[in-house]
């Protein structure tokens, strides 16, 4: 009953609009759209309660007791935040490109949208199972990179434009290193679906196969999301907020937001490529998988943010130099391996 | 191929966004806003990719052209200096040389659209699933050779930036 929860839902809608007489066509538009307005929802709920769950992190590792004010446990902290932030006002800078300077922060959010249809949450629980799902989520991935660009940009700041040149240089630079970590995967399911990569991990999950491919991903993934150690972008002891310095009110708050939407897209990625996705450890199948799902991706979770409160920020030239000269190698070593491993297990008859 | 009512009005929105986006590109005077225009028209082309059912083509389409081509341009405009970006993106005038390109480039496409045959193309119906395997066997078959000789170009070109970018970092310590 649990387990098939949302894909009930789904069936449930269906049938009263085709009860009603609703056309299929029309029906099945229904369909997709209350499920992308559900991952919306979702995103939003999520962000928030990320950044909650972030002060909170914070503050326990440094000994403090953090948010505790607003609503039971302080949990309503950061919706009496986004309150105040609402009701600012969003101020333009005289020499901003004004347009492109409003749309930054409006657009910033569609490419997390996009990204979200595509990962299965649960047993047959994704919004669109696409077949190329993997580089479809790296295609739409890379777009946000010109949308801070356009932040940064458009602010016509100093600060903002050095952020902006540090966003398009750090996240182009280690988009390759992500890119080359996940083909070890690939190459051995040997499909870019991610429900095909799911169920090859059925009884082995890829980090005990993939050892070296996961922490290239995750090294790559929390730099292309701009966080701690690799927050250069948003340096506030160099350049302030960095591509967000002139922004103010709602349209920082949306930067804000984008930034643990993303955080949940590395996560999730992580846990479908990584860690066995729905399946459940242990032979443990009572618990509905989607619940499995979200543990493994809080985990995560849990551990960028403890990255964050751990250790200092790197160097810019340390920055490239890693992306470089360690991961790429790296990256690029491991595919070579994986593939000689590969052919060994084909010829011993594996 | 899909050829329902959708698809359709699918196709003709995607055609305006095209068009209107690329003519845009050209008369905006600010580089800046016609690099943005760009990203967009690359983005509606995936759309068409998408419209035939080649979804690889069209993720490729978005990562290669709206990812990385318009960071490119990016990394130019930020290299240059510039205190004013209003008039970026002007009129040259090269009337009778763009003319004659434009003349080149409509009459190619005419050519190459009067040898498509187009009726057989559609009768040949339904599109594979799954096209990454089969992209990826002809490109290691059939088109192998291509496939090495843009790999070695690739290679050539980050060498060169390799070796230029050096070669101004050991003239900068000559020079202390």
């Amino acid at each position: 009953m649990l387990e098939n929860l949302f894909v009930g839902i789904a069936q449930w809608l269906r049938a009263l609009l085709g009860g009603v007489g609703v056309p299929v066509e029309i029906n099945e538009a229904i369909v997709m759209l209350v499920k992308l307005v559900a991952i919306l929802v979702f995103i939003l709920i999520n962000a928030l309660w990320l950044v909650y769950m972030e002060r909170k992190v914070a503050a326990y590792m440094q000994a403090r007791i953090g948010p505790n004010r607003v609503g039971p446990k302080g949990l309503l902290q950061t919706t009496a935040d986004i309150g105040k932030l609402i009701s600012k006002e969003i101020i333009i800078p005289k020499k901003a490109d004004i347009a492109v300077f409003l749309i930054s922060p409006v657009l910033i959010f569609v490419p997390t949208l996009m990204v979200f249809a595509v990962i299965p949450f649960g047993k047959n629980m994704a919004a669109i199972d696409m077949n190329i799902g993997v580089f479809y989520l790296l295609a739409i991935a890379s777009l946000s990179t010109m949308i801070f660009w356009m932040g940064g940009w458009a602010s016509n700041s100093k600060y903002s434009l050095i952020g902006a040149m540090r966003v398009v240089a750090q996240m182009v630079s280690y988009e390759l290193p992500l890119v080359l970590g996940l083909l070890g995967v690939i190459m051995i399911v040997g499909s870019m679906n991610m429900s095909d990569i799911i169920a090859a991990q059925e009884h082995t999950w890829f980090i005990f196969t993939q050892p070296v491919a996961f922490l290239i991903y995750f090294a790559a993934a929390v730099a292309e999301t701009n966080r701690c150690p690799f927050d250069l972008v948003e340096g506030e002891s160099e350049i302030i907020a960095g591509p967000y310095t002139e922004y103010g009110g709602m349209a920082f708050a949306m930067y804000f937001l984008a930034e643990y939407a993303n955080i949940m897209v590395i996560c999730a990625m992580a846990t479908i490529m990584f860690f066995g996705g729905w399946h459940a450890p242990f032979g443990l199948t009572f618990i509905p998988s989607w619940v499995w799902f979200f543990l493994k991706m809080y985990a995560l979770i849990f551990i960028v943010m403890q990255l964050r409160w751990t250790y200092p920020r790197i160097r810019v030239d340390q920055l490239m130099g890693f992306s470089w000269k360690v991961l790429v190698p790296l990256a690029l070593a491991n595919i070579f391996i994986t593939g000689i491993g590969m052919k060994i297990y084909q010829a011993m008859g594996w | 191929m899909e050829t329902s009512i959708y698809s359709v009005i699918a196709f003709y929105g995607l055609a305006i966004t095209i068009l209107g986006n690329a003519t845009l590109v050209i008369f905006a005077r600010n580089i800046v806003h016609s690099v943005l225009f760009l990203a967009v028209t690359f983005i509606a082309m995936g759309g068409l990719f998408l419209l035939l059912d080649a979804d690889f083509l069209a993720a490729v389409q978005v990562l290669v052209y709206a990812g990385a081509v318009c960071i490119m341009v990016v990394f130019g405009i930020m290299l240059i200096q510039r205190s004013d970006m209003k008039a970026t993106n002007l009129f040259n005038r090269q009337t009778f040389a763009g003319a004659g390109l434009v003349a080149l480039v409509v009459a190619m496409c005419a050519v190459f659209a009067g040898r498509t045959a187009w009726t057989d193309l559609v009768a040949a119906g339904e599109v594979p699933a799954n096209t990454v395997q089969a992209i990826g066997e002809l490109m290691l078959s059939k088109y192998v050779i291509p496939f090495e000789v843009a790999a070695l170009l690739l290679l050539v070109a980050l060498i060169g930036a390799i070796v230029i970018a050096r070669d101004e970092e050991v003239k900068a310590n000559a020079g202390n």
